[in-house]
This record gives C-alpha cells, sequence and structure tokens, in this order.
C-alpha cells in the first residue's frame, strides 16, 4: 500500500470522498488503472445515492477502508474498450453497480449468481484482483471488466435508470426467484423508499395486485395515484392490518430499521412468502408457530446476477419504469445524504456528474 | 354445556387424562359420538406419544382445556362403519393422526392441505362440529370421519408404525414441498428425538447425504450405526461447526427448545433452506444477514394433508421405515412423560393401549 491513491494506476480521475466516520464528503483526487483487454472505460454521467452508501461513509457496518468514494447505481458513455472486449463499443450508454469482479469459478458464479460468490469484488471499499481498493460513481470515470458492465437501452434515460442498478435488482430479482410474478397475485410493499417504490412498479408491470404497507399514512395518495399502488396499509393501525390478515402471496420488505416480523408473516396467505432485501444490524425475532400455521416463509435476497440485471434493465425499459429521481449537484452531495438519512426524498438522490464534478484545477 | 363428559355421547369410553397444569394422568370416563354415516369406529390397540402431548398436558402453550386426553399417533382395528364409508371395513387395520375434521371447502381443504384449513379440528383439545371437546388416543376407542383415517399398509408394524401418524408426516411432508428429495444432496436434521430420528430414515430413503446436528455427543454412534446417518455435528463444537459452514442444501429443524437459528443457518449453501417443525413457546431469534447474504429461507410446516400423509405411509412401508419405540403401559405414562420431559427416551414411547388396563 506504497502508493498515494493518485498515483496508484494511469489514469487520473476525481470525485468525491469520505476521509473518516463523520462521513463528510468532500473533493478527492485518485486514479483509475489502464483499460485492460477485458475492460470497458466510461465517462460517468450520473450516480444513485443508495442508503448503502450512507451506511457505509460512516462505517456502520464496521468495513470501510477510507478514504471511501462510494456509489453503486453508475451510468455513463463509453470511451474506450480493451481488446478482447466483445459486447460493447464507444458511445455505447452503460452502467455499472454493485460488483466489480467474482471469482468466475465457484458454484454461484457458474450459474450466474456472481453476487453470491464468497470472493465477489464490491463496486466500493472492496480490494480488486490487482490489491488495489475499488472506487465508486461519485466520480468522473470508471473501470470496469465488461462482465460487470450493463448495457443500458437506447431511448432509456441515464438518469433515472442509474437507481435500478442496485434498488432495481434488489427487488427485480426475489420478484421473481420467489415466484412473486404470477399475473392476479397480490404482493405487499413494506417501505416506500428507493427500494419499495421501484418494487410497486415492477410489481405491476408484471401484473401484480400491490399494497403499500408503510408507517407514514402522508405517502398514501401518492402511493395510490402516482406509484400505481392498489392499496396502502398504515402499519401502526391496528384495525387496518387485522382486516388484511391472510391476504398476500408475498411481501417485499425494504425495511433496514429493526422492526417486529410477526405482523408481517400475519398479513401472508397459507404458504406465503416474507422476503427481506434490507438488513437490520440486529438480529430479528421469528416466532416459529406463525410459520408453521401456514406453511409460511422467511427469505432473503442481495441483489442479483450480472446476467439478471441487464435482465431487469431491458424488463425496465420495455414497460417504461423508472426511478423518481431528484437529480443534485456534487456539492449537494452532503445535504442530500443528510436529507436522506430522514428518509426526505422522493425517492432517489442522482448526482449529475457529468455536469457538476469537476475537479477545480 | 349441561353433560358430563360421560354422558355428553351414546357410546362409552376410557382414557387417561390430565386435569391441570401439572400434567399428571389419570383414568377418566367419557363418551363419544354414535357412529354417523362417514363415520369409523376404530379400537385403539397403540398410541405414539408426541411432544406435543407434553406441552399440552402441561398449558405451555395456554390453549389447554382441561381435563385434556391427548393422543395423535392412533393405530388399531375398525369395529364399525357408518353407511357411506366405502374405503373401510370391520377388521382393517387403520391409523388416525392430528387432524379429525377440516371445511372441506377453503382452498386449502380444496388441495388436499386440510392442515392448513383455518377452521380444522385436531384430535385433541379442540371444539368439535357439535361443540363437544375432541378427546384423543390416551383412550380404547376413537369415532372419525373416513376422510380422516388412514390405511395401515399389511407390511407396517402397528405400534413401530404409530408415531409415523404424527412425527414421520410432520417431516416428510416438507421434505417434499420444499424439494430436499435430490439423490445426492446434503441433509442436516437438528435434534434426534421423535421427529429427527424419522427425519434421518426418510433422508436416507430420498438418497440424500444426511448430518445429525444435536448438541448431544453421545447420540453420535446410534446416529450413525443404528439410524444410518452419514455424519454427526456436535454444534456446541464451534471448530466443527466452522468447518461445516455452506455445506448443506437443505436443515429440517426439529428442535422444540428456544434457540439461535443463526449457527445452523451458517451451515446452509447458497438459496439453502431451513424448515422449522419444532414448536418453540418464543420467538427464534434470525440474523437477517445470514438469509440476505446468501439467499437463504426459513420456513414452517405443520403435519400433512390426508392424502400426503397416506403417501407417507405408503412410502415408509415400501422403504421398510418404522420408528424406535419404547413401548409401556396406560398406566406408566406419568413416568414416560417425565422421561420425555428430559429428552430420556430412543425415540418414542408409544402406549400398548390393547394390552393396558384402562381403569
Amino acid at each position: 500500500m506504497g502508493q498515494a491513491p493518485e498515483q496508484e494506476h494511469p489514469k487520473n480521475a476525481f470525485g468525491w470522498a469520505a476521509k473518516d466516520t463523520s462521513g463528510v464528503l468532500s473533493p478527492f483526487h485518485f486514479s483509475r488503472r489502464a483499460t485492460g483487454e477485458k475492460d470497458v472505460t466510461f465517462k460517468v454521467t450520473h450516480c444513485g445515492i443508495c442508503h448503502s452508501d450512507l451506511h457505509m461513509i460512516k462505517n456502520e457496518w464496521g468495513n470501510t477502508i477510507y478514504p471511501i468514494v462510494p456509489g453503486h447505481e453508475i451510468v455513463g458513455v463509453v470511451t474506450e474498450v480493451g481488446s478482447k472486449v466483445s459486447k460493447f463499443k464507444v458511445g455505447d450508454k452503460v452502467g455499472v453497480g454493485c460488483m466489480v469482479g467474482s471469482c468466475r469459478s465457484c458454484d454461484s458464479c457458474a450459474i450466474d449468481l456472481e453476487n453470491y460468490c464468497p470472493k465477489v469484488i464490491m463496486t466500493y471499499a472492496n480490494k480488486y484482483h490487482d490489491g488495489t481498493i475499488t472506487y465508486g460513481g461519485y466520480s468522473d470515470i470508471m473501470v470496469a471488466d465488461e462482465h460487470f458492465v450493463v448495457r443500458i437501452p437506447e431511448g432509456t434515460p441515464l438518469d433515472a435508470t442509474a437507481p435500478l442498478l442496485c434498488a432495481g435488482i434488489t427487488v427485480y430479482s426475489p420478484l421473481r426467484f420467489y415466484g412473486l410474478d404470477k399475473p392476479g397475485m397480490h404482493v405487499g410493499v413494506v417501505g416506500l423508499g428507493g427500494l419499495g417504490h421501484v418494487a410497486v412498479k415492477f410489481a405491476k408491470a408484471m401484473g401484480v395486485k400491490v399494497t403499500v404497507i408503510s408507517t407514514s399514512p402522508s405517502k398514501k395518495s401518492e402511493a395510490i395515484e402516482r406509484l400505481g399502488a392498489d392499496s396502502f396499509l398504515v402499519s401502526r393501525d391496528q384495525d387496518e392490518m387485522q382486516a388484511a390478515m391472510g391476504t398476500m402471496d408475498g411481501i417485499i420488505d425494504t425495511v433496514s430499521a429493526v422492526h417486529p416480523l410477526m405482523p408481517l408473516i400475519g398479513l401472508l396467505k397459507s404458504q406465503g412468502k416474507l422476503v427481506l432485501v434490507g438488513a437490520p444490524e440486529k438480529p430479528l425475532e421469528l416466532p416459529a408457530f406463525s410459520l408453521l400455521m401456514g406453511r409460511k416463509i422467511v427469505g432473503g435476497s442481495m441483489i442479483g446476477g450480472m446476467k439478471e440485471t441487464q435482465e431487469m434493465i431491458d424488463f425496465a425499459a420495455k414497460h417504461n419504469i423508472r426511478a423518481d429521481i431528484e437529480v443534485i449537484p456534487a456539492d449537494y452531495v452532503n445535504t442530500a445524504l443528510e436529507r436522506l438519512a430522514k428518509a426526505d426524498v422522493r425517492y432517489r438522490f442522482v448526482i449529475d456528474v457529468a455536469n457538476t464534478m469537476k475537479s477545480t484545477p | 354445556m349441561a353433560k358430563s363428559p360421560e354422558t355428553e355421547h351414546p357410546q362409552k369410553a376410557i382414557g387417561w387424562a390430565a386435569r391441570d397444569n401439572t400434567g399428571t394422568f389419570s383414568p377418566f370416563h367419557f363418551s363419544r359420538r354414535e357412529t354417523g354415516a362417514d363415520d369409523v369406529t376404530i379400537k385403539i390397540l397403540f398410541c405414539g406419544i408426541c411432544h406435543s402431548d407434553l406441552h399440552c398436558a402441561r398449558n405451555e402453550w395456554g390453549v389447554t382445556n382441561y381435563p385434556i386426553v391427548p393422543g395423535h399417533e392412533i393405530v388399531g382395528t375398525v369395529t364399525k362403519v357408518g353407511n357411506n364409508v366405502s374405503k373401510f371395513k370391520e377388521g382393517d387395520k387403520v391409523g388416525v393422526g392430528v387432524l379429525v375434521a377440516s371445511c372441506q371447502k377453503c382452498e386449502s381443504c380444496q388441495q388436499g392441505l386440510e392442515n392448513y384449513c383455518p377452521n380444522m379440528i385436531l384430535t385433541y383439545n379442540s371444539i368439535d362440529r357439535d361443540g363437544t371437546k375432541t378427546y384423543g388416543g390416551y383412550s380404547d376407542l376413537i369415532v372419525v370421519d373416513q376422510h380422516y383415517v388412514l390405511r395401515f399398509p399389511d407390511n407396517m408394524p402397528l405400534d413401530a408404525g404409530a408415531p409415523l401418524l404424527c412425527a414421520g408426516i410432520t417431516v416428510y411432508s416438507p421434505m417434499k414441498y420444499y424439494g430436499m428429495t435430490e439423490p445426492g444432496k446434503h441433509l442436516g436434521v437438528a435434534g434426534l428425538g421423535g421427529l429427527g430420528h424419522v427425519a434421518v430414515k426418510i433422508g436416507k430413503a430420498f438418497g440424500l447425504k444426511v448430518t445429525v446436528i444435536s448438541t448431544s455427543p453421545k447420540k453420535e454412534s446410534e446416529a450413525i450405526s443404528k439410524l444410518g446417518a452419514d455424519a454427526f455435528l456436535v454444534s456446541s463444537d464451534p471448530a466443527k461447526v466452522k468447518a461445516a459452514m455452506g455445506t448443506m442444501d437443505y436443515i429440517i429443524d426439529t428442535v422444540s427448545a428456544v434457540h439461535s437459528l443463526a449457527p445452523l443457518l451458517g451451515l446452509l449453501k447458497v438459496n439453502g433452506k431451513l424448515v422449522t417443525v419444532g414448536l418453540p413457546e418464543k420467538p427464534l431469534e434470525v440474523p437477517i444477514f445470514a438469509l440476505v447474504g446468501a439467499r437463504r429461507l426459513v420456513g414452517g410446516s405443520n403435519v400433512g394433508g390426508m392424502k400426503e400423509t397416506q403417501e407417507m405411509l405408503d412410502f415408509c412401508a415400501k422403504h421398510n421405515i418404522a420408528a424406535d419405540i419404547e413401548l409401556v403401559r396406560m398406566d406408566q405414562i406419568n413416568t414416560a412423560m417425565e422421561r420425555l420431559a428430559k429428552s430420556d427416551v430412543k425415540y418414542r414411547f408409544v402406549i400398548d393401549v390393547g394390552n393396558s388396563k384402562l381403569q
């Protein structure tokens, strides 16, 4: 680790990084590797702000390596491709999500589940194959192995598609895997934030009836009129919850705070499935009785593999699904993160990197 | 409720009941309904003692309506059938498990999943459709609707087959439903008691590699030499548990005591499934990252439907699977319950009702 971030690679790069657990981001000069034979280099146009970025900059999960350049909902335009790259060419619109590498040989990688590879390399704050630390998309350029790059179809807006690279795949994958995508099914979505609002849109496009389950009654009219949810359940309202018991085939739970699972399990029909995609940092309580009486399941899911991520992007393009975003300039990023911590955003911040993230000479 | 248990029905019956939450059993005179058009009357020969009987006798779940006659692993001979009964005749060897009625109209019943009917009636401690209480198999006779009676396969021993009616179906059903039947895959069985030992035998019959996961090292040699398990993991040994992480495709968790699911979840591969069939009275702790980080799931399962229970009995008969039992007489039941509470049985007590003096 002798070399400074600015010197360890040949290409100059500029981004915003947090340097300590205060999580305050500031301009940061670093460098990117030369475009290897399988690499794709692209100019970043936008990057979504994921709640995970917030956890990581403050080292809430205990594994942060500083300085950290977050961002794993990255989109842009290809500027260079390596000699063995077959899927992309200069000028293509592309994206990179949460992963930039994996072992490519384990049981998970072999079935296109790179996200479950024990040696998966995350887009930021992880050690890459060459021993250097990965830096994410709050920066002006990205270099990534083509296997971990997805194509953004023509006609889809880059800014509103960026959040799909994490939020989108995180909810799309379990809707498919747990079979909650059949027309006529009834699926609940807990939490109406970055993940939740996209889950509503995907589920509706799959022909599923959607109920949003939330602690905030104020989100109701938007959920129904703007996002297209069929109904809205206030989870603190005992009567509403009681009336909805045993009505849902599945629930996608996007809430990352500690919360009781029993009321949610009660909403499920017999053989229903509760899928957790948020990961609270304390264990949750699982009442075994509620699972047995009705043969119900609680499962987890974490992003998705690369093949599935491309499939999700293509599905979103076909059904005109994009995230609802608030585009911000780079120097607003600290304020955006403070607002995100208070859930004050509808429903994802996206940094306008191309126009506002420039290193001052 | 003016009538007493003895007079509410026309057929005299005698059993042993617990009358309060000490769970102490003593003789109990009661009665059974007349054999209706769809009913089968059964002289009880054997009844398995399930741990649920103990939980209920001591009101550990808070739902017991005393006096309670437990017993839902019942085997006997048919003595009378109603006019509409075509599946059974006098002299047939039959079984009755955990349910004696359900609504027959809801989605679950229509799919052969009477065990998930919201209005199902349990063999004991439930209220039957005529408003009277149901009494179970710690008794001399029982009257059951033919739909809820199982045909006992010819080559299955009556005494050792009785526990299959609850323990057997409790593990067989989730093994089928959750797809734990691919030969060569690796099944973990947590807990080696009534349920666990049957899960090992059924798992081996499905062609699975089976590892018993237990806190008791002394169960190891029997697990392997007698029950046929391939391996034994002492779950209180951190080094052994670490070495086994990420090696199992599925786990059946039969443990009814409160325990953390964290160590068990870690044993599962990506996409692994943990199915819990034990009924601890407090919630279990689940560290969510163990689910999210490897797309694992925790599912529940509760006995099985009638069609599936018959299928399980026939499967076990074909593979010569029966429970390992210790026969006791009805008057020894209190001692048996105390020993069961300490897990001191290999691996199911069965009451020899036919040869017991009930008064």
